[in-house]
């Protein structure tokens, strides 16, 4: 089958939260089948490498099958946190659509949900 | 029969929306159960702010939305016996008691019981030496600066004792957000500190109620990928509770938004760590083996929450005065825009350099991802060179007049910038840094009372 490489936001979604100067980023797999992709491929050292341009220095990474979810621990990634930071985004909040974004997997079309706007990728 | 708890969240930011309880009680009001509405209000900025209201004027210094969050409820609430648990007293959760026995006047409500925990304040019985020089988890170092607010946070417990006293309503200033939710539980079930599984149980539902809508469908949507029914009027959620720790997260019926497997694990894990350690007063929750189970339209069943010894120490939160943030915005649209945003950027970085301002100016383009690359780092989306960009600078200085030095520049960009600059704003605000340290039970127990007026 056909893959492609498309960003991770195609089989899976995600929330940041801060605390300090520490972004943590979930990212759940919408089905059974995106569990064990994102989490061989959804590593530590990647996700500190998409957010080493914002400081990082450090990545936790938690796993919780049960719920098809990872959750990321990025430490210095806000630039100080929410009271010391020049970001327009001083709490991170949206960091979670940057790792969507940045982390590239190579999906075939049987693993995205139903009705996903990614099928088209597919088409011809 | 297991005996069934209800506990709606009317409220999970200082400044969410003031209408969202009325569904909550609207519905609470044909349960016979025991129901409680939980308000979470207070950010770890608010309070710093909250501290100086209070210096000015002893009778302030509680949430400025007090009255915004509790009038268009407490009389339903105390005909109905919903008791209102909140931490929405801030600095002053005396003062607040007061403005809501004020509120029950005004509107001829029959009298509350108001139970008031007072003792998060540090700064009322450690002196700054003490505060400084205990462990540090994370922050500045504050040596240099005044302390303007240091808070520890309270658990659950002194929640309980006040419901114990037949409080209606129970304030607090400084306390663990999910301690709002856990401190009823506690109080209705009787749990002990062996218990752990349980308070476990109750920590990880006070967690997923805290933020309000965020767990039902709120901050959620991603349109053609997670839509959200009717998010304008999005339900904010009610947690049925059972005696053996399982619960169910629903919302009120007639409202929006969507409560989903995929809504509470976004939710469990919003500013979460380690999930196996989630570290409160009361126990340390374990979230890793929970099981999340379908049990009807928009109701999801949660299962399997576990609970370890409390953490020894526990964490305040200290803040003091860092200078002045300048913010300045200017737009540049149409051909070669991405061009005239960079130079106009270029012009600041250079004219901060020739006034002699000290410290890190960020430039950022708006429009070309600024909240993920500043504009001197390689942004990762392909950026038309032709469009609508708006440039923002910021930068904290000391003093209030060189952020306003930093501000003005971008605005003199109107005259001496770059073609066709626009739409210029720019504000300068008095910043407040945080940092966390430990400090030990036996230094705060002794000061935490609960008061009943």
């Amino acid at each position: 089958m056909i893959k492609l490489n498309l960003p991770v936001h195609s089989i899976a979604h995600a929330r940041a939260g801060d605390k300090g100067d520490v972004s943590n980023i979930s990212l759940i797999a919408y089905l059974d089948s995106g569990w064990p992709i994102i989490e061989k491929l959804a590593t530590k050292e990647k996700v500190l490498e998409i957010f080493k341009h914002m400081g990082a220095t450090r990545v936790d990474r938690y796993k919780l099958p049960n719920l098809r979810a990872l959750n990321f621990v990025i430490h210095s990634a806000l630039g100080g946190g929410v009271n010391s930071s020049l970001r327009l985004d001083r709490h991170g909040k949206t960091l979670s659509s940057h790792l969507l974004h940045e982390l590239i997997i190579p999906i075939s079309k049987d693993l995205l949900p139903i009705n996903s706007p990614y099928l088209e990728k597919f088409k011809d | 029969m297991q005996k069934k708890v209800f506990i709606g969240c009317g409220a999970g930011f200082s400044g969410d929306r003031f209408d969202a309880s009325i569904p909550i009680v609207n519905e609470f009001k044909n349960i016979s159960e025991p129901k409680y509405l939980m308000f979470e209000v207070l950010a770890e900025r608010t309070l710093a702010i909250a501290q100086q209201y209070r210096i000015k004027n002893p009778d302030e210094g509680y949430s400025p939305f007090l009255d915004s969050y509790i009038k268009p409820i407490i009389d339903v609430c105390l005909q109905h016996n919903i008791k209102i648990i909140s931490n929405i007293g801030a600095a002053n959760p005396l003062g607040a008691a007061k403005r809501i026995l004020e509120i029950a006047k005004e509107q001829k409500t029959k009298k509350p019981k108001i139970g008031v925990v007072v003792g998060d304040d540090l700064l009322e019985y450690m002196t700054n030496k003490e505060i400084l020089e205990s462990p540090t988890m994370e922050g500045l170092d504050f040596s240099n600066n005044q302390i303007t607010a240091a808070n520890v946070y309270l658990g659950a417990k002194p929640i309980a004792e006040a419901l114990s006293k037949e409080a209606d309503i129970v304030v607090v200033g400084r306390t663990v957000d999910s301690a709002l939710a856990l401190g009823p539980l506690i109080y209705e079930y009787n749990w002990k500190n062996e218990d752990q599984h349980l308070l476990g149980s109750g920590t990880i539902c006070g967690h997923l109620l805290e933020c309000g809508a965020q767990v039902t469908g709120a901050y959620f949507a991603d349109p053609g990928f997670k839509d959200v029914p009717n998010l304008a009027k999005v339900g904010f959620p009610i947690a049925e509770f059972y005696q053996d720790g399982s619960f169910v997260i629903t919302k009120p019926k007639d409202t929006g938004g969507l409560v989903s497997k995929a809504t509470i694990t976004e939710q469990l894990l919003y500013e979460t760590h380690d999930p196996s350690n989630y570290l409160v007063p009361d126990v340390t929750a374990d979230m890793s083996e929970l099981i999340l189970e379908d049990n009807g339209k928009n109701r999801i069943l949660v299962k399997g929450g576990k609970g370890k010894k409390a953490p020894q120490k526990l964490k305040a939160t200290i803040c003091c005065d860092n200078g002045f943030m300048g913010e300045a915005e200017i737009s540049y649209a149409g051909p070669n825009a991405l061009a005239r945003a960079k130079l106009a950027g270029e012009v600041i970085s250079e004219r901060i350099q020739i006034l002699g301002l000290q410290g890190k100016l960020r430039v950022e383009i708006i429009g070309g991802g600024s909240v993920h690359f500043s504009m001197d780092e390689a942004s990762s989306y392909e950026l038309p060179n032709d469009g609508d960009y708006r440039v923002r600078t910021s930068a904290i200085y000391p003093k209030r007049y060189q952020a306003q030095q930093m501000v003005d520049e971008v605005m003199s960009l109107y005259c001496c910038g770059p073609a066709a600059g626009g739409g210029g704003r720019g504000y300068v605000t008095p910043q407040s840094s945080t940092a966390s340290i430990l400090v030990s039970r036996e230094t705060v127990n002794p000061n935490v009372q609960v008061k009943i007026l």
